[in-house]
């Protein structure tokens, strides 16, 4: 498992962030996780708790917005979402596609500070 | 105090790791160093297999070397330098999967131009190995026999990043009932279009076919980046 140390990066990236805007304490964290990041949500969710003690993050909110794996169908000409990790073909058409166009997000998108 | 207010970010929690990663890819395509990352769950034969692979590729008139990941311990190192190419162990001290950073502190000392391959031989894990690139220009899944054929439903996401996919442990597949159409199956719904060759580190099986497509896509990352050489050239 890698979660705590993604969650020591986020301590990390969201302190430097909230020091240079003059911020005193982080109250929420949004982060991006994509279906095919590779992380664990709960074990994400237990490890921000663990790595936000004793920082400005400390008690601050985690907000996940998942990102759904979307492919480039040749077929159909554009993007579709797939709705399952499990079968990457365009649910339209049935036409495998490997052409991964989102998924794999794993970012912050932005903090509330105070 | 002051009211809240919301400060965009935008930042992938990867960065550091990306970054490093590209530096590394620049440096292995101008030294002209094909490498590999090798990555399946523990035991699965990445290690016999490699060891084969560098005495292959010496035997041929290459010149290869090897990195490999383990928690700890250096016997991976060691039996890959039987093969008589150079080798060097990462001890990730618990680390799950290997990074760029680490990759990069273990190749001080080494001039890669020495090098017409480099393998790296990542920490037995299937799910975290993933998410770190490591700059390398082909990244091989290693599925065995024994295993079952529905790994790849069950980790889709490392082996949807996969470039080509290597069934190992071969002759024990009857003993297994391995089903080779059925994991060709799950492999290509996860990832469509994958190659996929069927080896035996022990007998021999396969390894010819595997060490040509080895030898061919050196071949074209090579041509690739000459071509580029060129045409920026050509545009001064
Ligand atoms: N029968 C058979 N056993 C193999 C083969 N490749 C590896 N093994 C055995 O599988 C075990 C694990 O192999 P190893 O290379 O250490 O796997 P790794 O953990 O992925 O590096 C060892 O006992 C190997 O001897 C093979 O092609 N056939
Ligand atoms: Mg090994
Ligand atoms: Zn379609």
């Amino acid at each position: 498992m890698h979660e705590l140390s993604l969650a020591n990066r986020l301590v990390q990236m969201a302190e430097a962030t909230a020091i240079e805007a003059g911020a005193q304490r982080v109250i929420a964290v949004t982060l991006r996780v994509g279906d095919l990041s590779g992380v664990a949500i709960d074990a994400l969710r237990f490890a921000y708790d663990v790595a936000t003690a004793g920082t400005r993050l400390e008690g601050s909110r985690l907000e996940l917005r998942r990102v759904g794996v979307r492919v480039f169908c040749q077929f159909c000409q554009r993007e579709v979402e797939l709705p399952s990790v499990q079968s990457f073909r365009c649910p339209v058409c049935n036409t495998p596609s490997g052409d991964v166009r989102a998924g794999r997000e794993l970012e912050i998108e932005s903090l509330e500070v105070e | 105090m002051t009211t809240p207010r919301i400060l965009e970010v935008r930042q992938g929690l990867l960065k550091k790791n990306d970054m490093i990663a590209a530096t590394l890819r620049a440096q292995y395509k101008t030294a002209g160093t094909f490498v590999v990352n090798l990555v399946s769950s523990p035991g699965t034969g990445k290690t016999l297999f490699l060891e084969r692979t560098l005495a292959a590729l010496r035997d041929r008139g290459y010149r290869p070397a090897a990195l490999v990941g383990d928690l700890e311990t250096d016997h991976d190192a060691l039996r890959l330098a039987r093969s008589g190419a150079p080798a060097r162990q990462i001890n990730t001290h618990g680390i799950c999967h290997l990074e760029a950073e680490m990759v990069e502190r273990h190749l001080v000392g080494w001039n890669l131009a020495d090098f017409d391959f480099l393998f790296i031989e990542n920490v037995g894990n299937l799910v975290c190995t993933s998410s770190y690139d490591l700059g390398e220009q082909l990244r091989v899944v290693l599925l065995s026999v024994t295993e079952g054929e529905d790994k790849p439903l069950k980790y889709p996401t490392l082996f949807n990043t996969a470039d080509v996919g290597i069934i190992t442990k071969a002759d024990l597949a009857a003993a297994c009932e391995f089903d080779p159409a059925l994991a060709e199956r799950n492999l290509h719904a996860v990832r469509p279009g994958l190659p996929l060759l069927i080896v035996s580190a022990k007998t021999g099986q396969g390894m010819t076919s595997w060490l040509d497509f080895l030898v061919d896509r050196r071949q074209q990352s090579n041509t690739a980046m000459l071509e580029n050489r060129r045409e920026s050239l050509a545009r001064r």
